[in-house]
């Protein structure tokens, strides 16, 4: 046991030395790039079952922590201004923003907040959590995949993430009938956060 | 045929316009109400809109010719025996609608407008849209549109009991000559 006890020191010195080194890749924290917006909240929903109907939500706020070591360190909030439900098209937006649809007087937001991230393959993740949406709250899981983090030119660090999810419309609520193959919307996230 | 007005009478340009416009308010007040709570599935989802806008547009132009024919043309003096607060209240009146129309123009059109689109007038052409960017746009000139539409459908209800009252009970030409320039 002596010569552990002689050495004991300089484990602990390199331990600290590597801990220390490693201090970058504990949980840190991102804001969601809104400022320079290289981030979206898009949405698709078929119409009528013959073709796809994009459209995003223009404004949104959020950060997330990210712990690349340790993933389900990582979390994620997200909050959705429903006013600026965007589909390119100023009646259809009219509409979408009604009673009808988001009810956006009522519910100005729809948030998500991750409960659970889970690592599930090289970059890949799934992240568990609530969505509020028209006032009704429900756990879905969004199946996300990390595109890539490090410096950026201006002295800042990135990093971006890209996740899908699918909802039923009627699970928050909204039942206006826009036919059978309509029932559901998918989403895509893409965030990239800066580095506070 | 007398198209134009003399200090007397309305010519048929003007009597011509005022049912033309009359009746296309109406008809768009009631299609506009009717529109609005249509299902997705109903035939007329995309119909009736379209053709609500299209009229829209057209009745705005009539309602510009209308006012540069009453600026050129000599405007009736008011039926004689009446009180004068009463000539006056009834000229406001008429003032207020030229007003309104053009009003639930602009708004309408900025509702529609407000995503940069163009509002397209049957398949004849398109108006462009200005590109304005009002915050909430489309929703409060929606509002805008809603309210000024009743308030010019409640004037038009006293404008027109007042000129059934005129041509029943004071038994005058107010009514008449609003339908034919002659005697």
């Amino acid at each position: 046991m002596k010569p552990f006890n002689r050495l004991s020191p300089f484990i602990l010195a390199a331990g600290l030395m590597l801990f220390s080194s490693l201090g970058w890749s504990a949980p840190v924290k991102y804001q969601i790039d809104t400022k320079g917006m290289h981030a979206s909240i898009n949405f698709k929903i078929q119409h009528l079952g013959y073709s796809w109907l994009t459209g995003r939500f223009d404004k949104f706020d959020g950060n997330f922590t990210y712990d690349k070591e340790k993933v389900s360190n990582s979390q994620v909030n997200v909050t959705i201004d429903t006013k600026s439900v965007n589909t390119n098209h100023a009646e259809r937006d009219k509409h979408l923003r009604s009673d009808d649809f988001l009810d956006v007087n009522k519910f100005p937001t729809a948030t998500f907040v991750s409960s659970s991230i889970k690592k599930t393959a090289d970059n890949t993740l799934n992240i568990k959590g609530n969505l509020t949406l028209h006032g009704v709250t429900k756990a879905i899981e969004i199946q996300a995949q990390k595109i890539g983090e490090g410096k950026d030119p201006w002295g800042g660090y990135r990093a971006g993430f890209s996740g899908t999810t699918l909802i039923k419309l009627a699970d928050y609520g909204i039942t206006y009938n826009l036919g059978p193959a309509s029932a559901n919307v998918y989403f895509q996230l893409n965030l990239e956060g800066v580095r506070q | 045929m007398k198209l134009t007005n003399t200090d007397k009478r309305y010519g048929w340009t003007s009597i011509g316009l005022h049912w033309l416009i009359a009746i296309g308010l109406i008809g768009l007040f009631t299609l506009g109400l009717w529109m609005v709570d249509l299902s997705f599935y109903s035939p007329w989802y995309h119909d009736a809109p379209a053709i609500h806008k299209s009229v829209g547009v057209l009745l705005v132009g009539f309602m510009v010719l209308r006012l540069i024919w009453r600026w050129s043309n000599p405007i009736p003096q008011e039926v004689s025996g009446q009180v004068p607060f009463l000539n006056w209240v009834a000229h406001s009146v008429h003032i207020l609608f030229y007003v309104l129309v053009l009003a639930l123009g602009v708004s309408g059109y900025l509702i529609s407008t407000a995503e940069g689109h163009g509002i397209e007038v049957f398949n004849w052409f398109t108006l462009p849209a200005v590109g304005l960017k009002i915050e909430e746009q489309a929703d409060t000139a929606g509002e805008i549109h809603f309210w000024l539409a009743w308030t010019l459908i409640g004037f038009a209800t006293i404008h027109a009991l007042a000129a059934l009252k005129h041509h029943f009970i004071n038994k005058d030409k107010t009514l008449k000559r609003m339908l034919t320039p002659r005697d």
